[in-house]
């Protein structure tokens, strides 16, 4: 079928939000390696470092999905593309 | 709500009692354990207990969820709920590797270590942004299915299956090792048999009910290895942190270890163990330099230290020593410079000064330009690492296909919310448990006598030394850190003891590390005869074939090819373990690029895609041909010829694999036309989780 207008916003806001979370999750991952030598602080015991490689950035991974799920959720229904069997 | 999601709905809600009523009972059955242990049961029986009692289960699961109906053999029938999917694949993905491994490397490599963490935990963020919910809208049955639909034509689908398979054969032959090693060390049956045990248990459940009792069986696993993973930790926890959840508190403990890293360092004894393995690695050395006349030399006085013996009346083990000596002597000069090289690199690992644990990219060279330029080039490889490790778990085929089961585009989207959740269970553990384990070993086993070793030290290294070996190098009685020699494994398999845990703890350790090795081994067998079967026989060979022969030809695959894996297993292929990691960077360097652009840039066409994908493959097995010291061993190659690009190691050449395919994909697309208005619909259709005017709905 040919797409509409608002199936187009829904895609280009869609792929806004992954490349917004896309870019989160890069600069994460990336600069608490790159900078860890540099950053020498602790926070309860952990070195800042430690803790966001063995934990922190974890942690940030799973909200950047849970946040995806649920903007995404919400997009689906505004834009009228939900599925009809989901609750 | 619709009728369908209503009886969704229901489906969850009895999942869920049968799942809390298993719970329970794996609670009372371990409690029952227990009593019987205090009662005087001896270990061995625990620990057959465990193991039959669980494949039992795992058998029972695999027959009553057995059918021969194509959707539930595939894809369990699409109705697996978002959270069961989450635990499926949980345990799908943490292999024997992760939960019997994970915590001896970050052990033993500390922060560098970390790179594992992060690399097998970031990339669901890939797969939930670009994979999965694309995935479960094409609602197909395997990942060639995607690539020769969005594509087009049998090439781009040819590649996919023979990357698909070329990955999950070396994985799967890694999970069946690990479970024969499991049973070995708890049942202390033989290798082969406990081989066979494990393909039995995994063959009960995939072969009768391919996905749909891979599933359910892997929600039960998934619950068996958090909560044996978890107890001890527990424990260990309340030990040093006086919290059962020492994931939140373990930074202290990491601060005390720190101090007593300090006062280790410095400690004249230590040096003075570290300055005979120094000695010892020099002497290799020099015999190295001598040869050839060191190793006549070496032969005779290894020769006459036997006849000297015998000539003096010499107690009998130490005529019996010297003559291991004499016998396991090299056979010639070349053999001696291996030999030889090897024992000097030994020697020098240990005699490296002591690593401390928290410290990012550390480096024990004493030139301060040099340990610059390799603290530089430690983080670029850790960096690569993690890169690899993530776009490759965005690309392992047996974890993407989970997402085809479940019910609805926005489940998928939620599963791998679901999938990290419980991942995170155990990765967020493993670096707790290293330091808290590493911390014992520092003040409780450092510093004391011979004598008076916890009884877990010498029976752990009587079941294999190169899990542990605790020796008196300075002969002064007392154990030095220098003279504990640890194998990963060790971490967790000990954990209990440590922590003072009865014996049948112990027993919940080895089950969990056996569900872990049998999910992934199930998850993994399934997606090779898939692809074999699905859509090598069924979409290029055969494709009048009735539904019930695709399934039936299916389940003869699988068994072929468990036995082929359990039979490449049996003759005990230790390169083969370290060339697990490597099936990240092939994965990634394949399927990764072909399945992101194949959504979002609907230019993308089939020319572009093969070539993409075969240059990603081929980019990554050159640079591990060439590479790898296992494949430079066979290919007759000198590692001086063929230096690293950037000093990036071979484990982590999907950095360049996943470029090169990037690149090519797109420069031939653009060189093409852009893809016929079919397949521009069909792009459209995934991107849209219901376009309404489609009245098809998938089922």
């Amino acid at each position: 079928m040919e797409l509409s207008e608002r199936h187009r916003i829904y895609w280009n806001r869609n792929r806004g939000l992954t490349i917004a979370l896309l870019l989160t999750w890069f600069g994460v991952t990336f600069s608490v390696p790159f900078f860890a030598r540099s950053v020498t602080f602790t926070v309860l015991g952990w070195p800042f470092s430690f803790y966001m490689a063995a934990q922190g950035c974890l942690v940030i991974y799973l909200l950047l999905i849970y946040l995806y799920a649920n903007r995404l959720r919400k997009l689906d229904r505004e834009y009228g593309v939900d599925e009809a069997e989901d609750e | 709500m619709s009728a369908l999601g209503q009886s969704n709905r229901a489906f969850f809600d009895q999942l869920k009692r049968y799942y809390r009523w298993y719970t329970w009972g794996l609670l009372l059955f371990v409690a029952m354990l227990w009593a019987m242990e205090r009662f005087g049961l001896p270990r061995i029986w625990i620990g057959y207990t465990f193991m039959f009692t669980t494949i039992g289960l795992y058998a029972g699961i695999g027959i009553m969820s057995r059918t021969a109906d194509v959707a539930e053999y595939y894809v369990a029938g699409r109705r697996v709920p978002a959270f069961f999917n989450g635990m499926a694949t949980a345990a799908d993905w943490m292999s024997a590797a992760t939960f019997i491994g994970m915590a001896g490397t970050l052990y033993l490599q500390g922060f560098d270590g970390l790179a594992y963490v992060l690399g097998w935990t970031g990339g669901y963020c890939l797969v939930a942004f670009m994979i999965a919910p694309y995935l479960r809208k094409f609602g197909q049955f395997t990942i060639p299915d995607f690539l020769g639909a969005r594509f087009g034509g049998n090439v781009a689908r040819g590649i996919g299956i023979m990357a698909a398979i070329i990955c999950s054969f070396v994985y799967v032959v890694a999970q069946i090792y690990g479970v024969g090693l499991i049973t070995t060390r708890f049942t202390s049956v033989d290798f082969g048999y406990g081989v066979f045990l494990g393909l039995a248990g995994i063959l009960v459940c995939s072969f009768l009910g391919g996905m749909r009792a891979v599933t359910w069986t892997q929600v039960a696993q998934c619950i068996i290895l958090v909560i044996a993973y978890l107890v001890p930790v527990a424990w260990l926890g309340l030990k040093y942190t006086n919290s059962p959840l020492p994931q939140f508190s373990y930074g202290f403990v990491m601060e005390r270890l720190a101090q007593r890293e300090q006062q280790l360092m410095n400690d004249p004894k230590e040096i003075e163990v570290r300055d005979i393995f120094a000695k010892r690695a020099a002497a290799a050395r020099a015999r190295i330099d001598a040869l050839p006349q060191s190793y006549d030399d070496g032969l005779v006085s290894a020769r006459k230290a036997v006849d000297d013996l015998n000539e003096a009346r010499a107690p009998i083990p130490e005529v019996r020593a010297a003559e291991r000596v004499r016998d396991s002597y090299p056979a010639s000069p070349d053999a001696a410079r291996k030999a030889w090289a090897a024992e000097a690199a030994t020697n020098a690992a240990r005699a490296a000064p002591l690593m401390p644990h928290g410290e990012p990219f550390w480096s024990g060279n004493p030139d301060p330009v040099k340990a610059e330029a390799e603290r530089n080039g430690k983080r670029a490889n850790f960096l690569a690492l993690v890169f690899s490790l993530m776009m490759g778990t965005a690309a392992l085929p047996h974890i993407l296909m989970r997402y085809y089961t479940t019910p609805t585009v926005n489940q998928a989207r939620q599963s791998v919310f679901w999938s990290l959740a419980f991942i995170l269970l155990v990765y967020c553990s493993a670096p707790a448990l290293a330091v808290m384990v590493k911390y014992d070993i520092y003040t409780s086993i450092v510093g004391r006598h011979f004598s008076d070793l916890p009884a877990w030290i010498s029976a752990w290294a009587h079941v294999d030394p190169s899990l542990l070996s605790v020796v008196d190098i300075n002969h002064d009685g007392i154990v030095q850190l220098s003279e504990i020699k640890l194998g990963p494994d060790i971490v967790v398999l000990a954990t209990p003891e440590i922590a003072g845990l009865p014996y049948v703890i112990t027993g919940l350790v080895a089950a969990g590390g056996l569900a872990a090795a049998l999910s992934t081994a199930d998850g993994l067998l399934l997606t090779i005869s898939n692809a074999l079967s699905h859509d090598l026989y069924y979409k290029m060979i055969n494709s009048s074939a009735s539904t019930q022969r695709r399934v039936t030809i299916s389940k003869f695959l699988l068994l072929l090819v468990a036995l082929v894996a359990a039979y490449v297993t049996s003759l005990k292929p230790g390169d083969i373990l370290q060339m697990v990691a490597l099936a990240f960077s092939l994965a990634a360097s394949s399927f990764f690029p072909a399945l992101v652009l194949g959504v979002f840039w609907k230019r993308a066409n089939r020319a572009g895609a093969v070539s993409g994908m075969l240059a990603g493959f081929l980019t990554c097995v050159y640079y591990i041909g060439t590479r790898f010291p296992f494949f430079q061993g066979l290919f007759g190659l000198n590692a001086a010829d063929w230096p690293l690009w950037f000093g990036i190691q071979p484990i982590s050449s999907g950095v360049f694999g996943v470029p090169v395919g990037f690149l090519v994909l797109i420069v031939i697309s653009l060189f093409g036309g852009p893809p016929d208005p079919e397949t521009s619909r069909m792009v459209d259709f995934l991107r849209y989780p219901n376009l309404k005017a489609t009245a098809s709905r998938e089922t």
